[in-house]
């Protein structure tokens, strides 16, 4: 099956078994191992990457899927030489411990946050009227919107904090 | 060269203290962050080799039994099929934490789900549907035990403790507790599945895994596939967690290294979740009955801790229970027993705090019900009962900082807002309360090796077989050999997880940050001696900072001094002092709680640990390790459960959607404050372990905080909202 | 997982001839190749609709909203006229799995959920609804999960989602498209099966049928909710929920549309519910006597009998907090 890609902005070609699923491409066939397999059925968010601009458990999408679709690992977020200050944030608040589910997290809170920028409701939101400030995103939706990604170490405290700074400034920025 | 100490009395000198760097303790950053972070750091699974065969794992669907026949011909026409293994060899369960043999072996089947054959084949997803359809002939026993309570309880008697007369001692008591709890399994579940990939080179096997303690991996795998230690390699430089399930090599290690010497080429086995559910160590299932006599003023006469836990046949482990009840609380009269029964369940093993992680919760919740009895405040209640001396070998304590971590806790916390009356504080729909438990665990120093070499240039290497399992052993290392050599920390680079390295402690019973420490410090007492010999100073009147070599008013740069590298290899060993001393580290937990009114589900509000561990050598590093363990204390409070099903022993619940473990929105902002402490007696560096302190405990402030919010007290784990509401109005 | 011919449909049309032809659609696949991984679903045919459109939420005639079956549960949820309108709906679809599951999963894909019961998701185990006739493990093993409503002798799974109790509670309505291209409309309240002797049918699905649309009716006033109870704070399928429309009209309750999840072995509607409180007076007595009608027919079976105190209690409570009661059941 014949199926390309445009990963971390580069066209990428991939000739696999149907059943190969986005995330055995990525680990398996196309040299990007950044992005975890922890459970294999979407229960823990270690796969998390983001496609169109969402993040998706990659482990629950066959990659014959996406054929044509722009995809975008933590390798595509920031290499070790040049961290995006997201992946700089986890670093200073210890946001992980073992490292195995930081690039789920990751990615997972990098979109995330455009979620929150777009007005997306969660579960704990007070109002659903499409309004949110970022600069105020409290620690209890960052965690909501965070809990489909596990972290058995049990950074979650530190995770939070590194995405809150993140969420905090980005208003600041944009502001 | 190989610089040994032996720990055979204290060392007090606080040398990390002295030194000028000022790296040590600092929450330095991870060396290894930036890989983590962008996702560059390889796990096993990712070398991705040229040529590898992917293998997956076949479960036994019987209880009880043996393999008679594997049909290979049910998996022949699909395509990419490499070969199907089942061997004599492959691994009944995992090894013991240091066993450094094999465990059983063999084609016997002792628990549904274990794994006894191998699928092999070009593609991940060839091998997978092959090990879903693949025939096998199992001869089913009906002599299966499912319910641990239907075998008879084998008594160990090294646990067991009868002094004084409990029985006179309850009678006479004026306040007494007689409680009976009961704890579920539990699961490691660390987020990188279990990976073996096998390669042979020459005759040498090369295993590239996920594993904490390599020396005795290397030995068990050898053991297991029968040839000598010494042509096996073991690479574990990062491991995805592990929390007891990786320290003995497991049955995706042997398979695999079957399977790749018969292919000849390199094998990829990785555990499904699911079977890292179904094959590796459960944390046992327990029973405990808790008696507890005090006189009026609550002080103990009396105590007693019985606990019946369970394993496989033939395996020797039995959650050691009862490990912090023998040194934690006084009381003259002591009966302490642990009981093991047989059962065809997965195999019990190590399981983050192994003892403890259930014992003291347990234990905890009893003392709650006393000061609740008594009428005495919980804190005050567990400072009374802090013994002078060791109650049952009168031997004294190493540096012990209870009592301060329990009022400075209490203080930190806001306990005096604590309404003594339970069920009386309520926020609409929510009910909240207070609660807290002290925190022990035994801690140990064992043998370890490094080989630290400071380079001509000036920068230093440090290499040992010792693995970073998410602990932050690449942070604590590089930190004590930049303190000791006085270079910036960027000067030193750390190597581990690799069995060509120096055989260290491994991470496991917390002992890897203070063993394999020390063993960095050896070696770097020694160099700083030998640069002393080149400047011609004392050592003592060396001072070594910024790739400065101090001596009096003479400042000589490290690489000009230095013609050739200097190696030296350390090593650390325990010694007679282990024997005459307790050691230990202590702590308190507190935790706020709100439980619903209508629903019965618990929320954790607020929990501060407070914890004295010895030196503190990387305190950001430091704290997750304790945030961790009060996490998995929620989890253990609150929802983990195997769930066996009693009719076969099957386990039900073996993925992460079923097993919850706590996920972000469970856990609140967590505090952490550590007790300064120097503890000399119990490693040269006077730091202890922590790896484990923070779950011990932890679950029982939060069901201890549940009943002052509620009036319900939970006996049997986890505390459910249906446990709740069945006794709640 | 077995090999399948993969097929991507650009069309409504494509769909339906590959449906035609027995393929299994594959729409946001958390589902289905969840089970296909595991043997459970072992379809030979795959036909992907991901890029025929559906995908669209569009005011009705009627004054509703025709949600695309291939709307993506996150943008369902987050749809202001969704929000304004239907917030039991966004609330329910926020409560279930988490935000990555709810990028993929679609409006139609929800729909044909499949059990958590643990006895189907073991092919080691037997499950009627997995495999016909080889009986039902849950009934004398671990039943926690299981439903207390709705049972048979043959299976006592539940359907786990949240996104349809909402819409049992709104009344919504399935457009169906059959293979031979007709269309046509059936009450969500009707669409998934009670298990009887065949629990292998989830729900009234024919071969080759495609769900092409939900229809939600001109919006409703009232207090919206969702109630889920779960054994952790999110990322976990309910014990019970419960979502509510209920509306409270000089001091009379003019509406009360209540569908509990994880409760029966389908989203659970009781028609009689609606009948003894609309038209009467709030009080805590009136709420018993909905919580003694809703559960005179449950039956647990041993882990799962909580559900029927947590179904009465969770039931109490949402009709007070709707209806303006305090916790002691007097008006407020």
């Amino acid at each position: 099956m014949k199926t390309k890609l445009i990963i971390n902005g580069q066209d990428r070609a991939l000739d696999a078994d149907p059943r190969v699923t986005l995330l055995d491409a990525l680990r398996n066939h196309l040299g990007l191992p950044g992005a975890k397999k922890g459970c294999d059925h979407g229960q823990c968010g270690a796969c998390t990457v983001i496609v169109n601009g969402r993040r998706v458990n990659s482990c629950l999408t066959l990659a014959c899927m996406h054929d044509g679709d722009a995809v975008t690992t933590i390798e595509g977020i920031g290499m070790a030489d040049d961290l995006d200050p997201l992946q700089q944030a986890f670093v200073r608040h210890d946001g992980y411990q073992c490292g195995y589910c930081t690039p789920g997290q990751i990615c997972s809170a990098r979109a995330m946050l455009d979620e929150a920028e777009a007005g997306w409701p969660s579960f704990v939101s007070e109002e659903m009227d499409g309004a949110i400030d970022l600069s105020q995103l409290s620690d209890e939706e960052i965690s909501e919107r965070m809990s489909g990604n596990i972290c058995r170490c049990s950074a979650y405290s530190n995770i939070v904090d590194a995405i809150r700074e993140i969420a905090h400034e980005k208003q600041g920025a944009s502001a | 060269m190989t610089e040994t100490r032996t720990m055979d009395r204290p060392d007090r000198r606080n040398i990390l203290d002295e030194a000028a760097q000022g790296v040590i303790g600092t929450p330095m950053d991870r060396p290894e962050g930036k890989l983590k972070v962008s996702g560059t750091a390889t796990y096993a699974h990712e070398y991705n080799l040229p040529g590898t065969a992917f293998g997956v794992l076949v479960r036994a669907t019987v209880p009880s039994g043996r393999l008679a026949h594997v049909n290979e011909t049910s998996v022949a026409d699909i395509e990419g099929i490499l070969g199907v293994y089942s061997d004599e060899r492959f691994l009944r369960n995992p090894a013991q934490g240091g066993a450094n043999e094999a465990p059983v072996q063999g084609t016997d089947i002792d628990y549904f789900g274990q794994a006894v054959a191998l699928v092999v084949a070009e593609t991940f997803e060839a091998a997978r549907d092959g090990a879903t359809r693949i025939q096998l002939r199992l001869d089913a026993d009906d002599d299966g035990v499912f319910d641990p309570a239907s075998s008879p309880p084998e008594a160990q008697p090294d646990e067991a403790v009868d002094q004084g007369d409990l029985s006179a001692a309850m009678a006479d008591a004026a306040h007494s507790i007689d409680v009976t709890y009961t704890t579920p399994g539990h699961n490691s579940a660390a987020m990188e599945p279990h990976c073996s990939v096998a390669e042979w080179q020459d005759g040498n096997l090369i295993l590239r895994g996920s594993y904490q303690m390599l020396k005795y991996n290397r030995n068990e795998i050898a053991d297991a596939i029968g040839i000598d230690p010494a042509k096996v390699r073991i690479l574990s430089p990062y491991v995805g967690g592990g929390f007891g399930s990786k320290l003995g090599i497991a049955p995706e290690a042997v398979a695999a290294a079957i399977a790749a010497k018969a292919l000849n080429r390199p094998v990829c086995v990785a555990l499904t979740r699911q079977q890292v559910f179904e094959n590796v160590m459960r944390r046992s299932e327990s029973k405990q009955r808790v008696r507890l006599a005090a006189d009026k003023d609550g002080k103990l006469s009396g105590l007693g801790h019985e606990a019946w836990v369970s394993n496989l046949p033939e395996e020797s482990f039995a959650e050691p229970v009862l490990q912090a009840t023998h040194f934690l609380y006084g009381g003259d009269s002591r009966k302490l027993d642990l009981y093991l029964h047989r059962v065809n369940r997965i195999c019990a093993g190590s399981v983050r705090a192994p003892g403890e992680a259930i014992g003291m919760q347990i234990l905890e919740n009893a003392m709650d019900e006393l000061a609740h009895e008594a009428g005495i405040d919980p804190v005050e209640l567990r400072i009374r009962n802090i013994p002078d001396m060791h109650p049952e070998k009168d031997i004294p304590y190493t540096s012990r900082k209870m009592e301060e971590a329990l009022r400075t806790g209490a203080e930190a916390f806001g306990w005096d807002k604590r309404p003594a009356k339970p069920a009386t504080r309520r926020e609409g729909e929510w009910l909240v309360g207070m609660g807290m438990a002290t925190a022990a665990r035994i801690n140990m120093l064992q043998a370890s090796e490094a080989r630290v070499t400071l380079k001509a240039d000036g920068t230093a290497i440090v290499e040992t077989d010792m693995t970073d399992i998410g602990t932050g052993t690449y942070s604590i290392l590089t930190q004590i050999a930049a303190e000791m050599l006085g270079l910036p920390s960027e000067r030193v680079t750390t190597i581990l997880g690799d069995t060509d390295l120096p055989p260290a402690a491994g991470s496991g019973g917390s002992w890897g940050a203070a063993s394999s420490g020390s063993s960095v410090f050896v070696a770097c007492e020694e160099i700083r001696e030998r640069i002393a010999e080149r400047l011609d100073c004392k050592p003592d009147e060396l001072t070594l900072k910024d790739g400065q070599a101090i001596c009096g008013n003479r400042s000589t740069p490290l690489a000009d001094l230095l013609d050739s590298d200097i190696c030296v290899e350390g090593r650390i060993e325990s010694g007679k002092l282990s024997q005459k001393v307790q050691s230990a580290t202590y702590g308190a937990h507190f935790a706020e709680v709100a439980v619903n009114a209508v629903t019965g589900e618990t929320r954790v509000r607020r929990m501060l640990g407070v914890f004295g561990c010895g030196r503190i050598l990387n305190e950001k590093t430091a704290r997750s390790q304790c945030i961790g363990g009060m996490t998995w204390g929620m989890g253990i409070a609150l929802h983990e459960d195997l769930m066996f099903d009693l009719r076969d022993g099957h386990l039900t619940n073996r993925d992460l959607a079923e097993y919850h473990v706590p996920v972000n929105l469970d856990v609140p902002q967590q505090d952490v404050i550590f007790i300064d402490e120097r503890d000399g007696e119990s490693s040269p560096i006077q730091a202890k372990g922590i790896g484990e302190l923070g779950i011990c405990g932890a679950a029982a402030a939060i069901t201890n905080a549940i009943f002052n919010a509620t009036g319900v007290r939970v006996r049997d784990y986890p505390a459910t909202l249906d446990k709740i509401i069945a006794e709640m109005a | 997982m077995r090999p399948f011919e993969y097929q991507r449909c650009d069309t409504v049309t494509d769909a339906r001839q590959a449906g035609a032809g027995g393929s299994r659609f594959i729409a946001g696949g958390t589902n289905l190749l969840d089970l296909m991984k595991l043997q459970i679903e072992t379809p030979q045919d795959l036909a992907d609709i991901n890029r025929i459109g559906l995908d669209t939420i569009d005011e009705t005639d009627e004054g509703g909203l025709r949600i695309g079956a291939l709307v993506r549960n996150s943008d369902c949820a987050a749809d202001a006229r969704i929000l304004r309108d239907y917030p039991v709906l966004a609330r329910a679809i926020l409560a279930g799995a988490s935000g990555q599951l709810r990028n993929r999963a679609t409006t139609g894909g929800n729909l044909c959920q499949r059990t958590r019961c643990s006895y189907f998701y073991d092919t080691a185990m037997p499950c009627n609804k997995r495999e016909p006739g080889t009986g039902c493990g849950a009934r004398g093993g671990q039943n926690r999960n299981m439903a207390v409503l709705g049972t048979s002798e043959h299976c006592i799974a539940t359907y786990p989602g949240d996104m349809a109790v909402a819409m049992y509670a709104l009344d919504a309505t399935v457009e169906i498209q059959a293979a031979d291209g007709g269309t046509r409309l059936l009450p969500v309240r009707q669409f998934h099966r009670l298990p009887g002797d065949t629990p292998e049918r989830d729900n009234e699905l024919d071969e080759g049928e495609l769900i092409t649309a939900v229809l939600l009716p001109k919006p409703v006033g009232g207090k919206h909710g969702y109630r889920k109870a779960r054994d952790r704070a999110s990322y976990a399928f309910a014990l019970v929920s419960l979502a509510s429309v209920v509306e409270v009209s000089d001091g009379k309750i003019a509406r009360a549309d209540l569908a509990f999840g994880s409760l029966g072995t389908r989203p659970w509607h009781d028609p009689r519910l609606e009948q003894l409180l609309v038209g009467e007076e709030p009080s805590k007595a009136l709420f018993e006597k909905a919580a003694d009608t809703l559960l005179a027919e449950a039956k647990g079976f041993g882990g799962n009998d909580f559900k029927i105190p947590l179904a009465r209690r969770m039931l109490i409570a949402t009709l007070a907090d709707a209806t303006g009661l305090n916790a002691a059941g007097e008006p407020a």
